[in-house]
């Protein structure tokens, strides 16, 4: 029982990651059409700014609210170079999918290379409070609360998410402009703006998970957030693209599924569980669990 | 009489096709202008155009300014009212959320009101999702968010498309009273829907335009209706 408990707790912090690292996917897809292969190089640099913004801020005590500090910094570094990438090298391509495969995926390679430049390749810690390492007793069961802190922050996000596309203007044209963007223009309003404002999101959201990643898998690597981001894919498509709440329960689905697979079965085998579920999916309801079945 | 809208030799190519062969045209201010013609013979192509939802060649002049090759968001952000064809209401948002998304100024707010009194059954239905709603009721939608913002010219394409008699005449009803504050460019199939709104007509044909008059002159024409739309008024 206690190791059941175990692993949804552990495959709650793992899904909040997904979450993080696929909302922005979703987002950017759902309303742009863009397949941003880039997202997994932004979770590293959020990572990174977390830790280079621990390193800076090391006089800050306690160390809670350091790291609170940088991961901050993460999510406001994600969302600028998010802007800044949108502005440059996106926004002239809109409409083109090749040459946004091509831009995204090089962007992609280019990123992780360059952080392996500054950093190394090898795993960078974040230096974290005792209580996240700590454990709570939940039914026998003893979690680490970095766990249970990385679902509080992706649940948080959620609902903060949900509360901008579902109260503000911005979330109403975007989720008009995910449902049918040239009728938006044709309302008269610069669906351009929104386009740079996801994008930002997008990045901010990663890089938010790629601080929590850092913190989840001991460390951060340049290539941590491109290893994640074929699951990540698989949450988006599951999820039904375009839809935040689809989105949060395909990562939660998902990652359950993977942490039961491989310590039940054998390690891999939670992997190529995930793979037949998006397989099943595909098959059963091809616009995902919360998708609409035609633009 | 002042025209509000000037088209002059205005092709547009849609991939391999050359859908539009130098369309010129004008539209007369303060009433409604048909834009006739068969099927595929360039009518929505043309609306679109003005809209720079595709791009076109030419000129296209509201009240003098140029609208070709402006974003979509602009032209219609300088004063044009656009009511698409299959009405294309966002389905997941509430009516009430396809009106605010329309509603661009704060005048346009104002409007709100003025809006449900036209389209009582847009207030009795705020809360539900507009793709849940009757094809009528997403017409009445469709052309309430046009009616929001003050308008210099209201595009409108096929509003009877689709919808039922008896639905036909609410809709028709709708336009008489929007034609009563804007100029209108209609596009219409149902030739009896055109007479009733219309004053002018210009017809097109294959990309070209092939006659220019008063409506009423080709309503009552059979041989002219015969000709260029395969139908009789009668």
């Amino acid at each position: 029982m206690s190791t059941f408990v175990l692993l949804v707790a552990t495959g709650l912090g793992l899904a909040g990651l997904y979450f993080l690292l696929a909302a922005g996917l979703s987002l950017i897809f759902g309303l742009m059409d863009v397949l941003n292969l880039a997202h997994g190089a932004f979770f590293a640099l959020g990572g990174y700014a977390a830790w280079t913004a621990m390193d800076v801020f090391s006089w800050v005590e306690p160390l809670g609210l350091r790291f609170l500090i940088a991961l901050n910094i993460a999510g406001a570094v994600g969302y600028l170079v998010g802007v800044g990438v949108e502005k440059l090298l996106i926004a002239r391509n809109y409409g083109d999918h090749l040459v946004q495969i091509l831009v995204t995926l090089g962007l992609g390679f280019a990123g992780v290379a360059l952080l392996g430049g500054l950093y190394s390749y090898d795993p960078r810690a974040l230096p974290q409070p005792d209580w996240f390492t700590a454990t709570t007793t939940v039914l026998g069961a003893n979690i680490p609360n970095s766990r249970i802190l990385i679902f509080a922050v992706a649940a948080a996000v959620l609902a903060g998410l949900l509360a901008f596309l579902n109260r503000t203007r911005h979330g109403l044209i975007i989720r008009a402009g995910v449902e049918n963007r040239q009728m938006v223009q044709a309302l008269g309003i610069d669906v351009g703006r929104s386009f740079t404002l996801v994008f930002g999101i997008g990045g901010m959201l990663a890089a938010v998970g790629g601080t929590l990643g850092a913190v989840y898998f001991n460390g951060i690597t340049p290539g941590l957030g491109t290893t994640q981001l074929i699951f990540a894919f698989i949450v988006v498509v599951i999820g039904g693209l375009g839809s935040i709440t689809g989105t949060a329960i395909a990562a939660v689905v998902v990652a359950l599924v993977q942490q039961f697979g491989n310590f039940y079965v054998a390690t891999g085998v939670g992997d190529i569980a995930v793979v037949a579920l998006l397989a099943l999916v595909l098959l059963v309801r091809p616009q995902g669990l919360l998708g609409r079945s035609a633009r | 009489m002042t025209a509000v809208l000037e088209v002059a030799d205005l092709h547009v190519h849609r991939g391999e096709a050359h859908v539009l062969h130098g369309v010129s045209f004008s539209v007369a201010a303060n009433q409604v202008t048909a834009l006739l013609g068969r099927n595929g013979a360039g009518k929505t192509t043309t609306l679109l155009a003005l809209l720079g939802l595709l791009p076109g060649t030419g000129t296209a002049k509201l009240e003098g300014e140029e609208l070709l090759g402006q974003p979509t968001h602009r032209v219609v952000a300088s004063g044009i009212g656009y009511v698409p064809e299959d009405r294309e209401v966002f389905s997941e948002l509430t009516v009430a959320e396809n009106l605010r998304l329309a509603a661009r100024t704060p005048e346009a707010t104002d409007r709100l009101e003025l809006v449900h009194d036209v389209f009582p059954i847009l207030h009795d239905r705020r809360t539900q999702a507009a793709g849940t709603m009757s094809g009528g009721q997403q017409q009445m939608l469709a052309i309430a968010r046009a009616l929001l913002n003050p308008n210099r010219l209201l595009l409108v394409d096929e509003p009877s498309k689709g919808l039922a008699p008896a639905v036909v005449v609410d809709v028709v009803e709708a336009l008489e009273r929007a034609a009563a504050e804007t100029t209108i460019l209609l596009v219409e199939q149902n030739l009896r829907v055109a007479n009733r709104l219309a004053t002018d007509v210009v017809v097109l044909d294959h990309g070209t335009v092939v006659h220019e008059g008063a409506m009423a002159e080709l309503f009552a024409d059979d041989d002219l209706t015969q000709r260029y739309l395969g139908v009789s008024a009668a």
